[in-house]
């Protein structure tokens, strides 16, 4: 065979095993399989395993969990592929993400089981259905409790305190522009100052010397004082995190603590509130329908706290005793409706970052 | 050339197609304006001059910090010799959160050099360059160091001897030799810094974007197709003018020399030129690559209780009891798993590239080997949603398989294949194997014994750095939603998204695994014997 043929001869054989291989495995995906339900979600997704078991005995499901990056780029993958989705049930589009997948056409109705235990106020599209609130959380500004004492200085516990010249260069915050707490916070000002108030806020709040950083881990872990319990090299003691932060500091703390090393300043908050729902086109609308009804259920729900990291959608659901313990309600967060974000997200996003960046 | 043109059509240029497609074609007819509209934007000017002379920069420092480093490893012996190349290589493969928050530590506000010094790095643009420097140094001692660690020492002594003085003899005889493969390090350096995202973020702030940065923005966060369309086929322009330059520089220089093992050209150290020279690579390498890293494992091991192994056994038993956490043995194995997946990938497809490269010349395959570089520069965001939206339909709807992970991770390992290989191919003499013909060897056997031991080390070389690009990826897998198999940088930066020491902890220990898993596979590696052409 002279070397010409033999490449050639190669090369063919090389795309054929190649091709049978690449179908090998996108036909194995499982998507066809009656006994399978996928569920597609951001990083964040957590659950423990016995929960889990516990769906599959019942159902006969078992679930296979796709993960898409953060929420924003996981609910965008949705969008694109409307239609001819990758999976059953979409879990993890907050509000702040909301109005996309809804005016696109991502998700079918369903209503769940159990969503009677869940306050109106949660439900975004109590006409039809077409998703399901599973949890909320706030993002709220945490403190280093061990750096304010040690000043003998008091906390603050809201946004006007935030502007005071005795918490001068204190803050650290997240571009608004591509972290979602950083955005959360934003919409915090906007809900309390109102469209036209939060831009004057922001202006006392730079000259205040707030600290901005692209990142929540970079924010969090570098930055801010009281993280890694204590042992953070950060100098600011105020940071923009969740206000499920203290609790998780203290987790798998030997001895438990009398309260956690970090506080909430708790008129600072915004509240996410995430959705789950039914994929348009789903090969598996049935266990989608079995996945939807399981994520309301009490035994989802009180498995969460401790798995995410937020807190259940059922009022019935109870808390576990590190969130009662060490965490904080809180009663009255800032709010702006779906619509409105969507509308102005860009532009605000625009004017903030001219506001703090530039 | 017909399987890397094939994967490279099928699993690079359609899904980019795709995505650019679905962007710039609105309502069933191509809506052009939008160019005009997006690069007549002051903000995208500026973001695109920022990207341009930091990854020049970048370049720069990266060649004349670890040029000396290249010719250290390639020259001369010395003890741990072999573990310090993989050293140097190990944060290649570290994830740019972990590296950077490494260097917060070091040269931020409050960290050790602020402590000792009172010097400050973070949200400058040194601290970007020099972490910059921290992942590519490796490219430079590698890509040129193991050329030249094949050069025969003699031609630059024989130039000393008649007369030339030690900068003569190399600016004049080794310095051509080597620039084929130092264009080929500044080439991949470059580009790799040209789509700088994670540094960027980390280290740079709020206030320095790159064009990787606004094409994440604009695909993954606000979906705004068209601009990102845009901004990518301003990429993909960018990346054409400088191949096209680099391809026009090396092609002159390329010419048959003649290879030796490397075990025989390196001579321990003499004179006192050559001992500074030793000493100032390894002050380098201390201050830049291992401090950095020593942070890391530092903390990994100062528990809640002091130092010990908390974090290590907390991986252990909490990732029995749900999905969030990954036990280290199963993070391990997919990460190995998939990189050997990639590396075979990897080689196959570069390896018949630049097969085929060498033999044939002319202008379609000189665009070809161009194109076989353009992932590089490609933003991970536009390859991994154009996967989403171009294989999606059966027989190819690969958009839930494990195989989309490999396969993007050898994009990115394929050029690096070529790159290594290629310099190595074309300096093999033709006439050895006209001679082995001649002998009677059929052309499978002269390949087996004349071309496979010379390039047998550049090809172990390349698979290296395909195992440690596809190790260390990170861009595009997180934007393909892929079945929960976590390689250890998704791992790691699923930790660290977390508050509290433990997860903090936990993802340190996680990467402390990554960088002894990358170190053990590049060191075993290194112990592959290879045949040297002196054996016939």
């Amino acid at each position: 065979m002279n070397k010409h043929a033999q490449r050639a001869a190669a090369a063919t054989t090389a795309v054929l095993a190649l091709a049978l291989v690449a179908t090998a495995c996108g036909g194995s995906g499982g998507d066809g399989d009656p006994k399978t339900v996928t569920l597609v979600t951001h990083d964040s997704f957590a659950a423990s395993k016995p929960v889990l078991k516990d769906f599959t005995e019942r159902t006969g499901y078992k679930v296979k969990v796709l993960r898409g990056g953060d929420a924003g780029a996981t609910v965008n993958q949705a969008v694109l592929n409307k239609g001819n989705p990758q999976g059953d049930v979409l879990f993890g589009v907050d509000n702040t993400l909301l109005s996309r997948p809804l005016e696109e056409g991502v998700f079918a109705p369903y209503e769940a089981k159990g969503l009677s235990a869940v306050p109106k106020g949660l439900q975004a599209d109590p006409d039809k259905h077409r998703v399901t609130p599973v949890d909320t959380g706030d993002v709220c500004v945490n403190y280093d409790r061990k750096w304010f004492a040690d000043k003998k200085l008091a906390p603050p516990r809201s946004l006007a305190d935030l502007v005071k010249p005795r918490y001068k260069n204190l803050l650290v915050t997240q571009n608004a522009a591509n972290s979602s707490p950083g955005l959360s916070f934003l919409l915090a000002t906007v809900g309390t100052y109102g469209e036209k108030g939060w831009q004057g806020y922001w202006k006392k709040l730079r000259a205040n010397g707030v600290e901005v950083v692209d990142s929540w881990e970079q924010a969090y872990n570098d930055r801010f004082s009281g993280s890694r319990g204590g042992k953070g090299k950060g100098d600011r003691p105020l940071v923009v995190s969740y206000a499920s932060s203290p609790p998780v500091e203290v987790m798998g703390a030997k001895p438990e603590p009398e309260q956690a090393p970090t506080g909430i300043a708790k008129e600072t908050c915004f509240r996410q509130t995430e959705y789950a729902g039914l994929l348009d086109g789903a090969k598996n609308t049935k266990g989608g329908k079995a996945l939807l009804d399981f994520l309301l259920s009490k035994k989802f729900q009180e498995d969460l706290p401790l798995q995410m990291f937020v807190n259940p959608a059922r009022e019935d659901a109870e808390l576990p005793k590190l969130f009662t313990k060490y965490g904080e309600t809180i009663d009255d967060p800032a709010t702006v409706a779906p619509q409105k974000i969507a509308k102005n997200r860009e532009q605000w996003i625009k004017t903030w970052t001219s506001l703090t960046v530039k | 050339m017909a399987v890397p043109a094939a994967f490279f059509v099928l699993f690079f240029g359609y899904p980019v197609a795709a995505i650019v497609g679905r962007g710039l074609r609105q309502g069933g007819h191509w809506n052009l304006d939008i160019v005009g509209r997006v690069l007549s934007d002051p903000d995208i000017l500026q973001v695109l001059w920022f990207t341009v002379w930091q990854a020049a920069a970048s370049t720069a420092l990266t060649l004349a910090l670890a040029l000396p480093g290249a010719y250290v490893f390639a020259r001369l012996r010395f003890p741990g010799k072999g573990l310090l190349r993989a050293v140097v290589t190990v944060p290649f493969v570290l994830p740019t959160v972990v590296a950077g928050s490494a260097f917060l530590a070091l040269g931020g506000r409050g960290g050790a050099l602020d402590e000792w010094f009172g010097l400050r790095l973070d949200t400058s643009v040194w601290a970007v360059l020099l972490a910059h420097v921290f992942f590519n140094y490796a490219v430079v001692v590698r890509t040129v160091g193991g050329f030249w660690a094949q050069l025969d020492p003699r031609q630059e002594e024989a130039a000393r001897v008649l007369g030339a003085g030690r900068l003569a003899a190399w600016r004049r005889v080794t310095l051509p030799a080597l620039a084929p493969s130092l264009g080929a390090a500044a080439l991949i350096v470059f580009l790799f810094t040209f789509t700088s995202f994670g540094v960027i973020q980390v280290l740079g702030g709020p206030r320095f974007a790159t064009l990787e940065v606004e094409i994440y923005r604009q695909t993954a966060t606000l979906l705004e197709l068209p601009t990102a369309a845009v901004l990518t086929l301003t990429q993909f322009a960018a990346v054409a003018a400088l191949l096209a330059v680099h391809a026009w520089s090396v092609r002159k220089r390329e010419s048959a020399l003649s290879l030796v093992p490397a075990e025989r050209t390196a001579r321990r150290p003499e004179g006192p030129a050559q001992w500074a020279v030793l000493w100032s690579v390894l002050a380098v390498i201390a201050l830049l690559i291992v401090l950095p890293l020593a942070v890391l494992v530092e903390r990994a091991f100062n528990g809640p209780d002091g130092y010990g192994l908390a974090f290590f056994r907390a991986l252990g038993s909490q990732s029995e009891s749900g999905t969030f956490v990954v036990a280290p043995a199963a993070a391990i194995g997919n990460s190995l798993a998939y990189a050997a997946a990639a590396t075979l990938i990897a080689l196959v497809v570069g390896g018949l590239a630049a097969a085929a490269l060498t033999r044939r010349a002319g202008r379609l395959v000189r665009g070809f080997d161009a194109l076989l570089m353009l992932p590089l520069g490609t933003s991970a965001v536009t390859v991994g949603f154009g996967f989403l939206i171009a294989l999606d339909e059966p027989p190819l709807d690969l958009r839930s398989s494990w195989f989309l992970v490999p396969l993007a991770q050898a994009l990115v390992g394929v050029p690096f294949v070529i790159r290594t290989l290629l310099p190595v191919l074309r300096s093999v003499d033709v006439r050895l194997r006209e001679a082995a013909a001649v002998l009677g060897a059929s052309p499978l056997r002269a390949w087996r014994e004349v071309e496979l031991p010379l390039v047998g080390r550049a090809l172990l070389v390349s698979a290296g750095f395909a195992f440690a690009v596809s190790l260390g990826e990170f861009g595009a897998t997180v934007f393909i939603a892929r079945p929960d198999a976590p390689t250890l940088p998704v791992a790691v930066a699923r930790m660290l998204g977390r508050a509290g020491e433990m997860n903090y902890g936990q993802a340190m220990a996680l990467s402390t695994i990554l960088m002894l898993v990358c170190a053990g596979v590049l060191l075993a590696l290194e112990r592959v014997r290879t045949h040297s052409p002196g054996e016939f």
